[in-house]
């Protein structure tokens, strides 16, 4: 997702010579296709998150569009006050890129674990919020944001993930991703969890259980109308992310039906079990250890009372 | 200089009545920055009241944003709306919140969290040299701010990008929030630290109108460098009863109070 952010970037940025990035000291043999073809736009500020969101609210402010970037919680959480006063309050068009969604960095330890970043951007003033969940999505949220003028947040994984989508997905603005139908169950998966959605997906065929997952890169603005429809056909939806369950997409779909009116389906939401995880694991050990693996996912639904009978 | 002088009573004035009327806090730090404030609107800042986004202004950012009412009243004092509009002051509905806000016109940018403003003031700087632009950035910091870590950031980011069009004033008044700064959390040696951190620097009375005439108007002090400019202040200057206490950080007069401070104001 990375390299593509960046090749993505590099060819907006040959259209619009407004584009800057900036990046508080991190991304190495990322980066540098950007900082070669444009140097007069782009800055290595160092190691100074409050600072460099400061300077992109400050160039914003001038007429550029600004893309920020460096890695887990560092152009989040370290800055978050900059990116509330700075960005959301003047509704300024900087995009912060963090590297590392989730478990990326999944032995680098908790200080390098991207877990509450969705839960914290997602109530701040127009701000947007993209959570790609493979390259294609990722390109695509590139190029939309570069229509957009706005607040923004587009949290990434880390290099080297696979497609998950088989071809170029139908992204649009603020809306959800149809990836597979299906009648029983509706998983509504954001960022590359959408691969263990899909494997769940697999595993619920075989035992007759229809399976629905759409991706939802984008976290606000949420598809409401969309999933607002979606209560009314599925009898459970579950929602599957690598954030802290607390207050993250879970939570914004459990607003969304709880304050529908009429029959409503049930909802699952898995996540990280608002903990730290502190012992070493690779992503897919720390997604097992969290119960966010496809078999995990698999075993939540085919538990369900609905389906105890087949 | 002779009206440099007369703005800078009018801008006490209208601070005090402000926060009268609005039982607000914070005059004296409005009183510390009014004579700086008079001598960059009357002699220092290119501008125009009728065209506020006018590209090619010079931009003042009070990162000191609890001082708003001095910037307000200096704003209404160079006709960018009338002085009946100072009257609304944190009343309800109003855009004059009681720290700086964009909505009014000629704030650049809200503030009033410390250590945000110099961050943002070296991104317009950056913007002027991408742009070619002349315009030059201004922007004012309390002394208590400079114990901000994002402060120190762009200390060491404007000098290296040799941002010669970004002036910082600091408005030493010696006072923080909560007790004297060199109790608190001593700055000293001040302006040694900005010159260690390559900046040209100045040190001058900051209500001495002639001194900050000339520092201001010899930009930049060092060449390709950022310039600071350390104002040696009076919390409360200008009423004698709040001159150097705590106290008016917080407090706001009463009727009494108000009626000395204008009676002394009206005779400075
Ligand atoms: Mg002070």
């Amino acid at each position: 997702m990375r390299n593509t952010f960046v090749d993505q970037l590099c060819k907006e940025a040959k259209k619009n010579k407004k584009i800057w990035l900036l990046t508080a000291d991190l991304g190495f043999s990322a980066l540098e296709p950007f900082m070669r073809a444009f140097p007069g736009r782009y800055i290595n500020v160092g190691v100074a998150e409050q600072n460099m969101i400061g300077i992109a609210a400050g160039l914003s402010l001038s007429g550029y569009k600004v893309f920020v970037y460096s890695i887990a919680n560092f152009p989040t959480l370290r800055c978050l006050e900059q990116i509330r006063n700075d960005i959301c309050y003047h509704k300024l068009d900087v995009t912060v890129v963090s590297v590392g969604a989730g478990f990326s960095y999944g032995t680098q330890g908790y200080t390098h674990h991207g877990l509450e970043d969705v839960a914290v951007m997602r109530c701040l003033p127009h701000m947007n919020l993209i959570v790609p969940a493979d390259p294609l999505e990722t390109r695509a949220a590139v190029s939309l944001l570069c229509t957009h003028n706005g607040p923004a947040y587009l949290r990434l994984g880390k290099a080297g993930e696979k497609n998950l989508h088989t071809k170029k997905p139908p992204m649009k603005w603020g809306k959800a991703i149809k990836v597979t139908t299906g009648r029983d169950v509706l998983i509504l998966a954001s960022g590359s969890l959408l691969g263990e959605a899909q494997k769940a997906h697999d595993l619920a065929k075989d035992q007759g259980i229809s399976v629905a997952v759409w991706s939802l890169p984008f976290i606000k603005p949420l598809d409401k109308k969309t999933i607002t429809l979606a209560m009314k056909t599925f009898k459970l939806i579950v929602t599957l992310e690598e954030s802290q369950i607390d207050g993250a997409m879970g939570s914004a779909i459990a607003e969304l039906i709880a304050e529908q009116r009429g029959t409503k389906p049930l909802l699952r939401r898995m996540g990280v079990p608002n903990t730290i995880l502190y012992n070493a694991y690779e992503q897919n050990d720390a997604r097992k250890k969290c119960g966010l693996d496809a078999r995990s996912l698999f075993i939540k639904i085919r538990g369900h009372p609905f389906f105890s009978q087949i | 200089m002779k009206h440099t002088k007369q703005h800078a009573r009018n801008i006490r004035i209208k601070v005090l009545e402000m926060i009268h009327q609005a039982r607000a806090s914070h005059i004296g730090g409005c009183f510390s920055i009014a004579d700086i404030l008079a001598v960059l609107y009357t002699e220092i800042l290119k501008f125009n009241p009728k065209k506020p986004e006018w590209p090619d202004r010079d931009r003042l950012i009070l990162s000191k944003g609890h001082a708003a009412a001095a910037l307000y009243a200096t704003l209404s004092e160079f006709d960018f709306f009338s002085a009946k509009k100072l009257e609304t002051f944190c009343k309800k509905n109003s855009a004059l919140t009681g720290h700086c806000n964009y909505k009014v016109p000629g704030v650049e940018v809200s503030t009033g969290s410390l250590g945000h403003g110099l961050s943002l003031a070296c991104g317009m700087a950056l913007a002027a040299k991408a742009q070619r632009r002349k315009y030059r950035v201004f922007v004012i910091l309390s002394d208590g701010e400079m114990d901000e870590g994002s402060t120190m950031e762009a200390a060491l980011f404007a000098p290296h990008h040799k941002l010669d069009n970004l002036v910082t004033i600091i408005d030493y008044n010696k006072i923080q929030s909560f007790g004297l700064v060199k109790t608190v959390l001593n700055l000293e040696p001040l302006a040694d630290k900005w010159r260690a951190f390559n900046w040209g620097v100045q040190s001058i009375n900051g209500h001495n109108h002639a001194e900050i005439f000339s520092a201001l108007s010899t930009l930049p002090l060092k060449k390709d460098r950022p310039s600071v400019v350390i104002a040696n202040t009076i919390k409360g200057k200008g009423v004698s009863y709040m001159e150097n206490s705590l106290a008016w950080h917080y407090r706001s007069p009463d009727d009494p109070l108000f009626q000395q401070a204008l009676k002394e104001l009206e005779q400075s």
